[in-house]
Formats: C-alpha cells, structure tokens, sequence
C-alpha cells in the first residue's frame, strides 16, 4: 500500500481551479517532487496534504486512512516552510523541541533528543541562540532538524532552498538527499526550479495549471518529455514544427518545414500525417564548421546567430535557413583543442537518430 | 561630515519651542513661591504640600486612577480581540468598524455616549459610565498596536506551530500570546494615558457625582490659575511622561525584533 495515496483531488477558489483532479501515489522511503511554475497548484496541494486547506472533491489517504476530518496537529505529517517560520521568542533548543513537548514527550528525553538532532545538524553549540542570531543557512538547518525531530510519516518541504543563494543551495542539495536516506523519512518536495529537482528526486510529477502533466523518473521526464510543456519546462531545447511522413516501430520520418527530412526515435502512438514538434536537447546537437564532413544523416547548414560563454561550456544559437533557431553545446572541457566560432560564421549543426523527441500538438 | 541646513534646523527648533515651552512654564511655575504666575520669586514644594492636603483633588485623583486602569484593562483585552480579528479574517469592513472611534470627533462621541447612557441604558452616570465610554475610545488604538505587530509577523510561524502538533488554544498561548505581548502592553499603557487626562468625553459622561482630575484642574481654573493647578498638571505630565516612554521602548523593541528577522 502506498503511504499516501491522493485520489481525484480538486480545490477551487471561486471560478479558479487551483488544483483539477489529480491522483498522485506516493511510496514509503521515497524522495517525491512536485515541480512546476508559479501557480501551477503545487503550494495548495501541499497545503492540503499539510492540513491546512480542505480540498472541494476527491481525498488524501495517509496508511490508508482518509484524512478529511483530521487537523493538522493530528496529522503525523510536517512542513518545512519556505521562510522557515522558526519561533523568534524561543532558542534554536526549545525550537527543536516544541514537536517532542506537543506530543508530551517526558522532559529528559526531549533534551536528549534535542541534543541529539542538534548534532546531527552540527549546530551543537548554537542551541542557546536565537533564529534572528543565525545565518541563513544555519536556520534551514534548524527548520530539518525540528521537522524531522518527531520522526513524522511524511515530511512536506516548501522551496526550502529558494532563499538561499546559489553556492548554499548545492551545499544543502547534497545535505538534504543525505538526511533523507539516514532517516527514511519519506519527503514531499516543491520547487519551481527544475535542476534542483531533477537533482534531488527519485520521482517527479510536473504540475500545470493545477493537472499533472507527466510524473515520472528524473532521467525520464528530461529525456522523454511527454508533452510540449514538460519539454519546455525542464532543461533547454529547441523546437521546431514537424510532421510526420512515417512511422516505424525503430523509428520515425519527419518532415521540417523549410528543411527537409529528419529521423526520430520511434514513440507510441504516433501516426503518419500526425503534425507537431520535433525537440532536442542543446547537448544532443553537434556543431562543426560547415565546410567539415559529417557522417550523421542528421544534418542541416545554418549560420551562428550569437553564443553563450559560461565557461565549462559554450552554447551556439544557430540559424537554420527556414528560420528556425536551434542550440548546440559544445564543451569547454580542452583548452586550447575546444573549437570556437564567431557570430555570423557558416557551420553544420548535425545529430544521432535516436536523439530527440516528436511531440504531437 | 554632513552639512546641516540651517533653515530646517530653526524650523524644527522653533516647532519644539512652541510644543515645549509651555509646559516647561508649567512645571517651572509649579516650584515657584508665588501666589502669581507672573516672576519668578523662590524655590518652594509648598504646592505640592497644599496639593496633597486637598481632598477633593485626592479623591478626584483617586477616581481618575480607578477608571484609567479599569478602562485600560478592558480595552486591552477587547482591542487585542479586535486586532487578531482583523488579521485572521480581513473583512473589509471590520478596521473601519473599529477604528472609527478614534477618528471620531470627542464631542461627538461624548454626546452620543451620554444620549445613550440616559436613554437607552437608563444607566445613572458616574465612575461606571465613564470606565464604558474610556473602553470605547481606547479599544481602537489597542486594536492598530496589535494589528500592526501581526502585520510585520510571518504568518507561516501560527502555521507552523500547528503543523507541529499545537491545538489551536496552545498556538494562541505559546506562540501567539508571547509574540504580540510587547504590543499589547504598548496598547495597555497607551489606553491608561489616554484615559486619565481625556477632559471631554468624561465631562459629558461623568454625571454630577464623582469628581475627576481632568474635570477637576478645569474647574480649578475657572476661579483662577493657582500654582497648585501647575503643581497637579507636572504630576499627571510626568505620570504620562512616563507611560509613552515605557510604551515606545516597547514598541521599538519590536521593530528591532522584526528587522532582524
């Protein structure tokens, strides 16, 4: 059984649906992602697990039990806030200690357990300060640590890493995965940045105007995009306009506007006549000079519309003679060897035939 | 070194002067063995002594103190009812409900109270009407204090603590409750002074029985101004004085506690 197990879930405010039928299973152990853009739904359904908002329709069963008339006290489920809403009138010790003395934990214990949690944050010897006296990342710590002090079923994780800047942000990435493997506390996390939950997660549902547009492996949903926003969403890619003129069970013949014959990796579903777009990654598209042999059949001649140096790697926008833009990555990785070209140069963008994705409209 | 203009240098000190120099007058006056508020002739507490062997001004004293702290008591509790009100539900209508009193003229509002009082409660004036008609006009400026402390509060911490297991009474006393206290004090003692020298909504619903101090100096000096009206008045200043700057250190105390945040 599926520890928490959401079933046709709707919340409406007024004529606005926030949250449109959703069903979402999640397993015991598990890193789960609610990924998507502001106002896709993901804070209100996470409010609704949480306890804090009722949905209009549909349920939320923990273990099997509805959780309809249960406040949030009484859920065995807790949020890290992404303000991290720590007591300012009480210690980072009485902070971590408020699930344990709630649940009338005796006054010995708690203060083992308390130094216990600090440790295991190493904040050992900050247990005096108060939350206004810590830096930034310092206070996500205590927010983990009092979240998860209680040993909750389910621990709710609201963009805890939003606030923070970039360098912490991996730090605590790195730190997250890892308390959530040596304490098997099953996580529900939301994020609107896509590298950070396909950096994090076992599973991923991208959310979209309160509907589930796929939910699936990181790996999966960036590699196979189910549909054109996911594909948009997650990572970079390029897109063009594509019609299908075969479709094989090893692969598929598509015609690009303006361009020519392309072939795709093969993909359910699909029917001659089907029209849509073709989508690849900037790292699945090689760039050569125009005048070098390519052996992929893959193949088109544009012109270098301008690049993006960030240093270990350079991204080329390129211009295809039906006016289609397509990206290419080339990697910094040998200096001196790495080939560089200059805005306005001539060159072949070409790629793999098992690379990139047929999205039907 | 930064270059202070001089214009805006006398204009504030100017403005301090016309706010200030009477009442330092006041209590200047009030040490001066002088029949007359005319020169200064020597240091004396003799009007202090005649103050406090005069009973009728003890008594009205007496009274004034009873309704400040009956009057500030309630309106503490009310008020902050009424600021937690707005900030839970933000009913549009509710702020202005509650502040009006405060915008409202005095005069207005002492009519309309001693109407009230005699027409529709039948109510004999005296010190209870007064503490009633006090709460009213004071429940608003707690209400504004303890509003303004929950605004510049991250409401997710009353989530939160919910979330961490707190009944919703127990959210209220160990999270709530400690988080607006500076304001509620702010508020308690922001009522008091209000309450002891407001003049005109306690004329209109003291009645003719119990004297009161603001009511009390005003018909001392109707026969004349007495060294003794000075010496009653740098009483009740200091006694204020020190209430306001009680409740700003509070109130400041708060903000710091809010930018650090």
């Amino acid at each position: 059984m599926a520890l928490l197990e959401i079933r046709n879930l709707t919340r409406r405010f007024g004529d606005f649906t926030a949250i449109d039928n959703i069903s979402i299973s999640i397993e015991s152990g598990e890193f789960f992602t609610l990924l998507g853009p502001s106002g896709c739904g993901k804070t209100t359904l996470l409010r609704m697990i949480a306890g804090f908002d009722l949905p209009d329709a549909g349920q939320i069963l923990l273990d099997g039990k509805d959780m309809a008339n249960i406040p949030p006290e009484k859920r065995p489920i807790h949020t890290v806030f992404q303000s991290y809403a720590l007591f300012p009138h009480m210690t980072v010790s009485e902070n971590i200690a408020f699930p344990l003395k709630m649940a009338g934990s005796a006054p010995d214990q708690i203060n083992s357990r308390v130094k216990e949690a600090l440790d295991d944050v190493r904040l050992s010897n900050l247990g005096a300060r108060f939350p206004q006296e810590l830096s930034g990342g310092q206070r996500q710590r205590v927010a983990f640590a009092r979240g998860l002090i209680n040993r909750p079923r389910l621990l709710l994780l609201d963009e805890p890493l939003g606030a923070l800047d970039a360098k912490l942000r991996e730090e605590m990435q790195i730190e997250l995965i890892n308390l959530q493997k040596e304490r098997g506390v099953t996580f529900v996390f939301i994020t609107h940045a896509q590298n950070e939950a396909l950096a994090l997660s076992h599973r991923i549902a991208v959310m979209n105007q309160g509907k589930v547009e796929q939910l699936d492996a990181p790996s999966r949903i960036y590699s196979f995009p189910k549909n054109r926003f996911v594909a948009d969403f997650i990572g970079k890619i390029s897109i063009m306009n594509a019609q299908v003129l075969e479709a094989s069970p090893s692969h598929l013949r598509l015609s690009v506007a303006g361009l020519g014959e392309v072939t795709a990796p093969s993909k359910d579903g699909v029917k001659p006549r089907d029209t849509g777009v073709l989508a690849i990654r900037p790292e699945q598209v090689r760039i050569t000079h125009h005048t070098e042999e390519v052996e992929l059949k893959n193949n088109f001649t544009g012109k270098v519309q301008g690049f993006l140096y960030v240093g270990d790697v350079t991204t080329y926008i390129v211009e295809l003679p039906n006016g289609a833009r397509i990206e290419a990555l080339l990697p910094n990785s040998a200096p001196g060897s790495a080939q560089f070209f200059e805005t306005g140069d001539s060159v072949t963008v070409s790629w793999r035939q098992d690379a990139g994705t047929f999205l039907n409209d | 070194m930064r270059r202070r203009n001089i214009w805006l240098c006398s204009a504030a000190a100017l403005a301090y002067a016309f706010l200030y120099i009477p009442l330092i007058i006041v209590v200047v006056y009030s040490f001066n063995d002088s029949k007359l508020n005319a020169e200064w002739v020597s240091f004396t507490l003799s009007w202090y002594v005649a103050l406090f062997n005069n009973q009728e001004m003890l008594t009205a004293a007496r009274n004034s103190l009873i309704i400040a702290v009956c009057a500030s008591f309630c309106a503490t509790i009310l008020g902050s009812m009424a600021g937690l009100a707005m900030n839970r539900y933000k009913l549009k209508f509710l702020p202005i409900l509650v502040f009006a009193p405060v915008a409202m003229p005095e005069i207005l509002l002492g009519v309309a109270l001693l109407l009230f009082f005699l027409q529709v409660l039948n109510l004999t004036l005296g010190m209870f009407s007064i503490i009633i008609a006090h709460t009213t006009f004071c429940i608003g400026f707690v209400a504004i204090i303890v509003r303004a402390r929950l605004q510049g509060m991250d409401e997710s911490i009353f989530e939160a603590a919910r979330d961490l297991g707190a009944s919703p009474w127990l959210t209220f006393r160990l999270i709530t409750l400690p988080l607006i206290m500076p304001a509620v004090v702010a508020g308690a003692l922001m009522s008091f002074t209000l309450s002891i020298d407001d003049f005109v909504i306690t004329f209109f619903t003291k009645g003719v029985g119990e004297p009161v101090l603001p009511v009390q100096i005003y018909t001392m000096i109707k026969v004349a101004v007495t060294p003794e009206v000075n010496a009653v008045s740098t009483l009740l200043m200091l006694l204020t004085l020190t209430m306001i700057i009680i409740a700003t250190k509070l109130d400041s105390g708060v903000l710091r506690l809010e930018t650090k945040k």
